[in-house]
């Protein structure tokens, strides 16, 4: 699935915070979005994963050069690991389950993706604890395994690694590596981090003055 | 304090020997407060979540009324039941006065603020990103919204409790509206009441402590569910 912006225009009481705004997401790879705090990755990252409307702009999905219509199953084929995770009370497993059970996924299936995304994330050891009781480093991965137990074409990350300590954000490095491995899910990432925007980007893209571009550092 | 010690021991006797009066005077209290319970949180949990969830003109005015309701005093819904079902009042034709039903309504009336005002509690305090997370995970309006009530749960819980400790301790409403017929609407704390007066203290207190026994069981068997939800630190 691939996605095109198109003067993407966003305004926050009056005043623009996205201006204008066009790239195309080619449907594999890394894409990681830098900028200094408030330049708007997040709120980018927010429209495009379709939780808000922008002020002026297109948004283009395409699967095999057709237009895909912006409805709930358009939805259900990406999703967006938010920078705090928003975990349920609840177990682990259901926590990671979530996605999977609003789909109506058979409990079989279920049971499989969930072990699977918790094993991806190393989480699989503390599926039956409350997700409270989390680390926020394992919070974090427990956010990126409840968008990968739906296993989303698109996966949009916002500061994945923002709050969470050396070991966490080494591991969560590594889980980024494996799916551009993996090559199945297209990955759109935000991070305040250039080291770490080197070392998973494939293609580097930077917000300055309310405008996207591609940037090779 | 000798009062005190015959009310134990009376109290002991009573449930020991199963009394059937006193038997029948503890179901009518769990059936009619029970109902009440059920239906106040059939109506009060949907309005608590409308309150909670919803934008609508009135909001705020009907969430000051809900809060302020909650100190309804119980005379002044006896009354109030009182008018609506007498003889000449608009419901008098259904004849439920002094009837169970009747104390049944009452209770409602008095158990439904509270339920409402802290289900709706319950439900604005649930972190916003949650509504967020649950739609990035592709939930539908409807699923975000059972997402939202579900994380309320314990306290929707604690609401239904402390409804249900209003409707039990409750006399002044069920007096007026239930007439405190024996074998028939008398309950445990109208019966307490009744045998205040009449001097009657033993018996009264030893009401009084099944009153609060069961209070005591019921209340701990609720907070055993309300506690499995808890965060486990293991």
């Amino acid at each position: 699935m691939k996605l095109l912006i198109t003067h993407i225009r966003k305004d926050y009481d009056g005043k623009p915070v996205l201006k204008d705004c066009s790239y195309a997401f080619g449907g594999s790879g890394a894409y990681v979005l830098m900028g200094p705090n408030g330049c708007g990755k997040s709120t980018l990252l927010r429209i495009c994963s379709l939780l808000e409307r922008p002020d002026g702009g297109d948004l283009l999905f395409q699967d095999n050069d057709a237009p895909l219509v912006q409805d709930i199953a358009l939805r259900r084929r990406m999703t967006l690991v938010l920078p705090r995770t928003g975990v349920f009370n609840t177990s682990v497993f259901s926590n990671v389950a979530y996605g999977l059970k609003v789909r109506d996924t058979r409990p079989a299936e279920l049971e499989q993706k969930v072990l699977s995304a918790l094993a991806f994330v190393g989480l699989d050891y503390k599926k039956r604890h409350n997700a409270l009781t989390l680390s926020s480093g394992e919070t974090q991965r427990l956010g990126i395994a409840r968008a990968l137990a739906i296993d989303p074409q698109i996966l949009f990350l916002d500061e994945p690694t923002a709050s969470v300590d050396e070991e966490n954000t080494a591991i969560i490095e590594t889980i980024i590596g494996n799916l551009k491995k993996d090559g199945r899910t297209m990955v759109i990432m935000t991070t305040h981090d250039r080291d770490q925007a080197a070392r998973l980007a494939d293609q580097l893209l930077v917000i300055e003055r309310g405008a996207l571009r591609e940037t090779t550092r | 304090m000798d009062s005190f010690l015959q009310g134990f021991i009376k109290a002991f006797e009573l449930i020991f020997h199963l009394d059937q009066t006193l038997f029948g005077i503890i179901v009518l209290s769990l059936k009619v407060s029970g109902s009440a319970l059920v239906i106040s949180t059939a109506i009060g949990l949907p309005a608590g979540a409308l309150l909670g969830l919803k934008r609508f003109p009135g909001r705020d005015l009907a969430i000051s009324s809900v809060n302020t309701l909650m100190g309804l005093p119980p005379v002044v819904v006896g009354l109030f039941v009182y008018l609506l079902l007498s003889r000449k009042g608009p419901l008098g034709f259904m004849g439920l006065l002094y009837s169970p039903t009747a104390m049944i309504v009452a209770q409602t009336i008095l158990a439904l603020p509270i339920v409402t005002a802290l289900c709706h509690s319950a439900i604005v305090n649930v972190d916003p990103i949650i509504r967020q997370a649950a739609r990035t995970l592709g939930a539908t309006r409807r699923q975000e919204t059972l997402t939202v009530i579900h994380e309320a749960r314990y306290g929707i819980f604690s609401a239904v409790i402390a409804a249900f400790g209003r409707v039990m301790a409750e006399v002044g409403s069920i007096l007026i509206v239930g007439g405190n017929i024996a074998g028939y609407t008398r309950v445990m704390t109208t019966t307490i009441a009744l045998e205040t007066d009449k001097g009657n203290f033993e018996l009264a207190l030893a009401l009084g402590i099944i009153l609060l026994t069961i209070s005591f069981v019921i209340n701990a068997a609720l907070h055993g569910v309300q506690k499995r939800g808890s965060v486990k630190t293991s």
